[in-house]
């Protein structure tokens, strides 16, 4: 296949881009921590007890779940941003299919955000968030599917809105609203009638519960936090990842070679 | 004014736009309003004209990042609409703003290039590739002189340096055509010079077409040919001496202290001239010295005017805004 070539240059383009910028790096490490450290230990301090279950865990398994997944859609975003910037620009007029693009961005974007998983896996595993072997293993997968779905959900984003600074200036809208939606801070097993269309309809929802029936397995406190079966889960994320990725892409396509 | 090569058996253009219109959405104008001209096979071609004329609309169509609304453009033969893959492979492009990714190493910037053009297969590390790429490499790094730093980040070489990779990685998969889209934007008078010197170099070389855009016009006075846009139009065309013998014409500036004198023999002889304080006299194909010789009249001032090419392309230009 010719096209692999290019997909997994463009892919591994990302990722060395990462490991080379120290700054971005170092970030990856801190925003983890903030969170975990500083939001979980505080709300376990003050409401852990109330709760029934560790909010460490449960700030832990949300904080993975959205930093992959915004890290992932962030990054396919601004490939429209960047045509006009380093070496993206050798891309879009190099010959490779611009299906290639997408793919190799959203293999690279995925592989570049599931790197985050790491720190923030070992830091929740330094705090003592109850996580066996075998979990952590399957914490590895789960990962990858957030990271997978974040990338998509980009790619539909990206290509829905035709104006791509707006699309970057619009991007805050459409994450920030799931934060809450999704339960990454906040329990949502109990929602009013009036958020709960919105909290099924985001993405980031999904990806986090997954991760959360793979953290809380086998835990007496699993049915307070889980809100559906891991397999549930999968398989809406698995029907999202292709309905945002066939109708981004085709946009995308059409509108790159429409200009 | 494109003259027609005769004498050739056989003259291939690399490059053919016909009727050229590009409208962007939602313009009230044609960014770039019916542009004609061809250019041929290892010739250097220099597209001219001020901030707004369509010159990087005109490239962006030729390297296939944007679709005209409606004229025909090939390259090497190949339809940049229909063909755009094709056509791709066919060209290089040193753009306007740098692209290299300044964390990676210069071989790396060359490698991801060499890989996208499908030169080389996927390999993460330089000791993996092929050994065929990596003396391609070691070569490229003694031509720019930086056999250590090729493998050092891009962000530590000087600009013209960076100007320099950026053409060599451009050549990497031998284009028909270069484009260079302004490429001594920002660079100071001797890095200018020596990438100049690097091109001709490449143009021997590699026979390649060369097809810029500047501001310069030192620049494009090396040109084998100019084409000059204003407002989406060609304004002219042609070499740089046929444009400034069209445009500008060579004219003799006169003074005698007896003006009058000087004013009534010129009347006599019928030349063409104006009087600003002192006299210009159009040549009007004549040659200076045959007005010379004509004239009786003692001179206190006889200088000789020959347009450079800022003259006519600031009169081309001039004109086409009032």
């Amino acid at each position: 296949m010719t096209e692999l070539s290019p997909i997994l240059t463009i892919a591994s383009r990302d990722l060395l881009k990462l490991l080379r910028d120290r700054t971005r790096l170092v970030f990856t490490l801190v925003f983890p921590f903030i969170f975990i450290v500083l939001m979980g230990g505080t709300l376990q301090g003050n409401l852990g007890r109330a709760a029934g279950f560790n909010f460490i865990g449960f700030i832990f398994t949300g904080v993975l779940g959205m930093t992959l997944f915004q890290s992932a859609a962030q990054g396919l975003i601004s490939l429209i941003e960047d045509r006009e910037t380093d070496f993206s620009q050798e891309m879009f007029v190099s010959p490779i299919s611009r299906y290639s693009i997408v793919f190799g961005k959203i293999l690279g974007e995925t592989m570049v955000s599931f790197i985050q998983a790491i720190p923030t896996i070992a830091l929740a595993l330094a705090l003592r968030v109850p996580l066996s072997p075998f979990q952590v293993l399957l914490l590895v997968p789960a990962s990858l599917g957030a990271c997978l779905l974040g990338g998509a959900f980009g790619v539909a984003v990206m290509s829905l809105l035709q104006n791509q600074r707006a699309a970057q200036q619009i991007f805050p809208f459409l994450i920030f609203p799931q934060f809450f939606l999704a339960g990454i801070f906040n329990p949502i097993k109990v929602l009013p009638w009036y958020l709960l269309p919105f909290s099924l309809m985001s993405p980031l929802r999904y990806a986090v519960d997954l991760l959360r029936g793979v953290a809380y397995t086998g835990r007496p406190e699993y049915d307070k936090v889980v809100l559906f079966n891991p397999l549930t889960n999968l398989l809406v994320m698995a029907a999202m990842f292709g309905g945002f990725l066939l109708v981004g892409t085709m946009m995308f396509v059409r509108q790159e070679t429409n200009r | 004014m494109a003259r027609q090569a005769h004498g050739f058996s056989y003259v291939a253009n690399v490059i053919e736009v016909r009727d050229l219109v590009k409208r962007y959405r939602k313009a009230e104008k044609n960014a770039v309003d019916g542009v004609s001209f061809e250019v041929r096979s290892g010739e250097f071609f220099a597209l001219l004209g001020p901030n707004g004329a369509g010159k990087t609309t005109t490239i962006s169509i030729l390297t296939t990042t944007l679709t005209p609304t409606s004229g025909s453009v090939l390259i090497d033969g190949r339809d940049a609409v229909a063909d755009a893959a094709g056509v791709r492979r066919q060209v290089g492009i040193i753009f306007q703003k740098p692209s290299l990714d300044m964390n990676l190493s210069g071989e790396e910037n060359v490698r991801f290039h060499a890989m996208l053009y499908g030169l080389y297969p996927y390999r993460p590390f330089f000791r993996l590739m092929p050994r065929l790429y990596r003396e391609q490499v070691r070569e490229l790094a003694g031509v720019l002189g930086l056999e250590k730093e090729i493998f050092k980040p891009v962000k530590t070489l000087s600009g013209g340096m960076k100007r320099k990779l950026e053409i060599i990685r451009g050549l990497m998969h031998r284009p028909r055509v270069l484009f260079l889209d302004e490429p001594t934007a920002g660079l100071d008078a001797a890095s200018r010079r020596n990438l100049w010197n690097y091109l001709r170099e490449v143009r021997e070389k590699y026979e390649t077409t060369i097809f810029l855009t500047t501001h310069y016009l030192e620049e494009a006075e090396e040109a084998d040919r100019i084409c000059i846009l204003d407002q989406g139009k060609v304004v002219s065309l042609g070499t740089p001496a046929e444009i400034k013998a069209d445009l500008v014409e060579e004219y003799l500036i006169l003074d005698s202290e007896d003006r009058p004198a000087l004013r009534s023999e010129l009347q006599s002889l019928q030349l063409g001239f104006t009087e600003q304080g002192q006299f210009q006299v159009q040549l009007n194909g004549h040659s200076a010295q045959e007005v010379i010789r004509s004239l009786d009249t003692p001179l206190t001032v006889l200088k000789t005017h020959s347009p450079s090419l800022e003259d006519a392309y600031l009169k081309i230009v001039g004109t086409a805004m009032e």
